[in-house]
C-alpha cells in the first residue's frame, strides 16, 4: 500500500518526526489563538514560505492536497458575503488552509515507520499498565494485509455484478464483502493460534 | 483473544475496503460512498467494545499516514479539516451502535437499522457538528443547519446496515458477535 509520505527528499524528511509532532500541536494550537485576519494572512504565507524550501514540485503536491477545502471556502464565502462579516470570513478560510497545509507538511514529510516509532513510544506507558503492544503491532500489520485484499474482492463483486445487470452496483454487494472479511478474521485467528497465539512465551532453555 | 484480535483487525481493513470499492448507487442515483456504512457495521456485527476498538485502529493507522480514507485521503490532514468531529465521533458511534444491538434482544435487522440511525446519525452527528462550529467558527444551530443535507443519506445507509447485518447473522451466525 501507497503510503501518503512525499517522494521527494526535503529536508523535514530529516528532521525527527517526534519534534514535527510537537511543533504541529504548537503550530495548530497558535493558528487557532489568532483572531486576526492579518495575522492568520502573515501565517499563512508563512506555510507556504515552509512548504516552498522543500522545491516546486513538493509545494504543488501539498497545494494539490488543499482541493479538498474547496466545497468550505465557498461556503464560507457566500456566508459572510451574504452576512458582511468578511473579516471573520477571511480569518476562518485562512486559518483553514494555514492548518491542514501543516498537518499535510509533517505527513509528507514523515515516513510511516517513523510515525509508527513515534506511537510506540508514546504507547510505552500503557505497556507497563498490562497493555500487549504486541497485539497492537499484530493488528496494524494485519489491517495493511488485509485491506488491499478486501479491497480487490469487493472490485471483483464489483465485477460479477456488472456481467449479470444492467443497473448500476448496488449496495448487496457490501454484504458478501463483509461476510469475507469474517471468513479471513475466523481462519487469520486458527492461523494465529496454530502458531501459539498472542501469549509470548519466554523461552526455556 | 486471538479471535477478537482477528476480527477487530479484519473489519478495520472494511472500513478501510469500503472506501476503495468504486462508489455504488442507491435505488434513485445517489452515489455514496460505504465507509460510514463499515462504522456501523463494526458496532452492528461486532458489538460495542470490539466495533468501537476496530474504528480506532482504523483511526490510528490514518493518522499514521496511511490513505484509507475515501477518496485516498489520510494524514494528519484528515483531523484538520471541519469534518473532523465526524472521525472523533466514529468510534463512539460504533460503540453507541453495538451497545444497543448488545441490549435489546428484538428481530436483529429493524434492532440494527434503529441501532445504527442512533449511533451512526445521531450520535456521530453531534460529533461532527461540535467539530464544524469549532472549525468554521459558527455557532452549533448554524452548523447544525450546514450538515443537515447529509442526513437523509445516512438514514438509509442505516437500514441497510441493518439489513446486512440481518443477512450476515442467517450466513455466519457464529461470527456476529454482538448477539453472542
Amino acid at each position: 500500500m501507497i503510503s501518503l509520505t512525499s517522494p521527494v527528499e526535503t529536508w523535514a524528511h530529516r528532521v525527527p518526526a517526534g519534534v514535527k509532532l510537537a511543533a504541529l500541536s504548537l503550530a495548530t494550537a497558535g493558528l487557532f489563538a489568532l483572531q486576526s485576519p492579518v495575522a492568520l494572512a502573515l501565517a499563512l504565507a508563512g506555510v507556504a514560505g515552509l512548504m516552498l524550501t522543500g522545491g516546486l514540485t513538493f509545494a504543488r503536491a501539498a497545494a494539490r492536497e488543499l482541493k479538498i477545502l474547496l466545497p468550505f471556502l465557498l461556503l464560507i464565502a457566500v456566508w459572510h458575503g451574504v452576512t458582511g462579516q468578511i473579516e471573520a470570513g477571511m480569518a476562518v478560510a485562512l486559518r483553514l488552509l494555514s492548518a491542514l497545509a501543516l498537518a499535510n507538511f509533517v505527513t509528507m514529510t514523515t515516513r510511516l515507520s517513523d510515525m509508527v516509532a513515534v506511537a510506540a513510544l508514546l504507547l510505552s506507558p500503557f505497556r507497563r499498565l498490562g497493555l500487549s503492544t504486541r497485539a497492537l503491532e499484530l493488528s496494524v500489520a494485519l489491517v495493511v494485509r488485509f485491506t488491499p485484499s478486501i479491497a480487490r474482492k469487493g472490485g471483483l463483486l464489483a465485477e460479477a455484478w456488472r456481467a449479470r445487470s444492467a443497473r448500476r452496483t448496488g449496495w448487496q454487494i457490501v454484504m458478501p464483502l463483509a461476510a469475507t472479511a469474517l471468513d479471513d478474521a475466523e481462519h487469520v485467528a486458527e492461523a494465529l493460534r496454530a502458531r501459539g497465539g498472542l501469549e509470548t512465551t519466554q523461552p526455556t532453555d | 483473544m486471538e479471535r477478537n484480535l482477528a476480527l477487530i483487525a479484519l473489519f478495520a481493513a472494511l472500513i478501510a475496503a469500503l472506501g476503495m470499492v468504486p462508489k455504488f448507487t442507491l435505488a434513485f442515483g445517489v452515489p455514496i460512498t460505504a465507509q460510514s456504512m463499515g462504522v456501523m457495521l463494526c458496532g452492528t456485527v461486532l458489538g460495542a467494545r470490539r466495533g468501537a476498538l476496530a474504528v480506532l485502529l482504523f483511526l490510528a493507522l490514518v493518522a499514521l499516514g496511511l490513505p484509507l480514507l475515501a477518496g485516498g485521503r489520510g494524514g494528519l490532514g484528515a483531523f484538520a479539516t471541519p469534518s473532523v468531529g465526524f472521525l472523533i465521533g466514529f468510534p463512539v458511534a460504533a460503540f453507541v451502535t453495538g451497545l444497543i444491538v448488545e441490549r435489546w434482544r428484538a428481530s436483529l435487522a429493524a434492532v440494527a437499522a434503529v441501532a445504527s440511525i442512533v449511533g451512526g446519525v445521531f450520535v456521530l452527528y453531534a460529533f461532527g457538528v461540535v467539530g464544524m462550529s469549532v472549525m468554521l467558527d459558527k455557532s452549533i444551530p448554524q452548523s447544525a443547519l450546514l450538515v443537515t443535507a447529509f442526513i437523509p443519506g445516512d438514514v438509509i445507509k442505516a437500514i441497510l446496515a441493518g439489513l446486512i447485518t440481518a443477512g450476515l447473522a442467517k450466513s455466519r451466525p457464529s461470527s456476529v458477535l454482538s448477539r453472542g
